[in-house]
């Protein structure tokens, strides 16, 4: 439990490899939790560019979204986040929309 | 953090009124290997279950400020659940080692599952285990039809019961074939004319020691029987079906994670069911991943691939959804990634791709995954 806000921790989200260490466990190179946030955000906003969001980190445990007016929500994980966006654009995020696929770029 | 193959599996037992939940619950009981197993039902039936820890819940719904009915936590449940598990921890009931919960007829068992695996409290005590579907062969065909309440048991059912396929006409072929249609994924059983396995059925499944290797060799069964499934929904099925997507080259996994949660978020009323078996890039074995609507549980892994094959396997169960812009939207996250495939392999999901012996494509370039069907 969190001693300042009084929140029960959860066990971390299924989409962090450091919260299942056993089903990673065979992987050739190590990823630190600290990259694999990094590059969560960047590809994150790779998506969120559609709808005019942009994710940043904050303190390595949370996710603030942001509009481009400065509205914003702090998020603890990847699924907080499209309901977020959802939330602070007042439209859905679907990963089927043909325009949101044809606007993604490729690495 | 308490490791998840610690915590005490919690199987929930659903099925259409009459099909024969508690008939099937009562015969379980009576294995040594279930002798320490608490059961919470939720409405008392005709049939008795003689056991020495049952526990009854009234149904109440919690609704989560933005969730679906799937994202409800049930209220009776968390409560019933806290309360067992209180009494264990003081010695007051003995100390069961794992939970059967038999639903209502009527009863939609995601929210179930949801309060399982989300609860603040519960998450640290107890894991969902398998899901089992009674189906009645003499009256299953005409409840699925006419009540989609039962095509979603079916749906996210882990395991498929038939029961008095006896007393039907046709032995149960035709309920078979309906229940297969809609979900492929899961072994069926046939009550009257196979012996009842608690462990096939309850103790054996991805998270315990004892039944992981047999639970995979089921799921590589459920993969290659969607392999043939397009996903659309049939007379009997209200629009759900399923499909297996086929996939050549590693995969990213945080592209994976994006696109899946995102998915979920939006589409996670149509996803009944999700089963994976995944060749991560970077991750020499493969990675598990099960979901159920929104909740998806820890990835887990197997040691080592069970074959040449290492081709990317994942079983959808919808409802209403096309199966080709699934693919799609997962081929583009995929190319945004850091791992483009590596090598890919040829097409077709009978044919087996022996990844880890082919060298590197000289032309590959960064269009994604391949999908093979």
């Amino acid at each position: 439990m969190c001693s300042l806000c009084g929140v029960l921790g959860g066990r971390g989200h299924w989409t962090e490899s450091s919260s299942s260490p056993e089903a990673f466990a065979s992987r050739q190179e190590e990823v630190t939790r600290r990259r694999e946030r990094q590059e969560r955000i960047r590809l994150a906003n790779r998506v969120l560019g559609h709808y005019g969001l942009k994710l940043t980190d904050f303190g390595g445990g949370a996710y603030v979204l942001s509009t481009r007016t400065g509205r914003s929500k702090i998020v603890d994980n990847i699924t907080e986040v499209w309901i977020a966006a959802e939330d602070l654009t007042g439209r859905g995020c679907d990963p089927l929309d043909p325009s949101l696929l044809a606007g993604l770029p490729a690495r | 953090m308490t490791a998840y193959d610690t915590l005490i599996p919690i199987n929930i037992v659903t099925g259409f009124l009459g099909s024969g939940k508690t008939t099937l619950l009562a015969r379980l009981l009576k294995s040594p290997a279930l002798r320490d197993t608490a059961v919470l039902v939720n409405e008392f039936g005709e049939v008795g279950l003689d056991h020495h820890l049952i526990e009854h819940a009234e149904e109440s719904v919690l609704l989560m400020d933005s969730g679906c009915l799937c994202c409800a936590i049930r209220g009776d449940l968390q409560g019933a659940l806290k309360s067992l598990f209180s009494q264990r921890e003081r010695g007051e009931i003995p100390a069961f080692r794992r939970v059967a919960i038999e639903t209502s007829g009527l009863a939609d068992p995601t929210p179930i599952a949801y309060t399982i695996l989300a609860e603040p409290v519960l998450q640290h005590h107890f894991r969902l285990g398998n899901v089992v579907t009674v189906v009645d062969a003499v009256n299953g065909a005409a409840q699925l039809e006419r009540h989609p309440e039962s095509v979603k048991q079916a749906a996210i059912a882990d395991r498929l019961v038939l029961t008095k396929t006896a007393m039907a006409d046709d032995a149960g072929a035709a309920v078979r074939a309906a229940v297969r249609k809609i979900n492929a994924a899961a072994p069926v059983l046939d009550l009257d004319a196979e012996p009842l396995d608690p462990d096939a059925l309850l103790t054996g499944d991805l998270y315990s020691a004892d039944g992981k290797r047999r639970e995979i060799a089921g799921w590589l069964d459920g993969f290659a029987g969607a392999a043939g499934e397009d996903g659309d929904g049939h007379d009997h099925s209200h629009g759900v079906g399923s499909f297996c997507l086929w996939f050549d080259g590693p995969m990213d996994w945080t592209a994976f994670g994006l696109w899946m949660s995102m998915l979920l978020n939006h589409h996670g009323e149509r996803v009944l069911r999700v089963k994976g078996m995944l060749n991560v890039a970077g991750v020499a074995d493969p990675v598990l991943i099960n979901g159920v609507q929104h909740i998806v549980h820890p990835p887990t892994h197997m040691t080592g691939w069970p074959d040449g094959d290492h081709r990317s396997r994942i079983v959808f169960i919808v409802q209403g959804m096309d199966r080709a812009e699934i693919e799609g939207s997962l081929a583009a996250f995929n190319r945004m990634a850091a791992h483009p495939p590596a090598i890919l392999g040829p097409a077709g999901a009978g044919r087996a791709a022996p990844a880890d012996r082919r060298p590197p494509h000289p032309f590959h370039s960064n269009a994604g995954l391949r999908f093979s069907r």
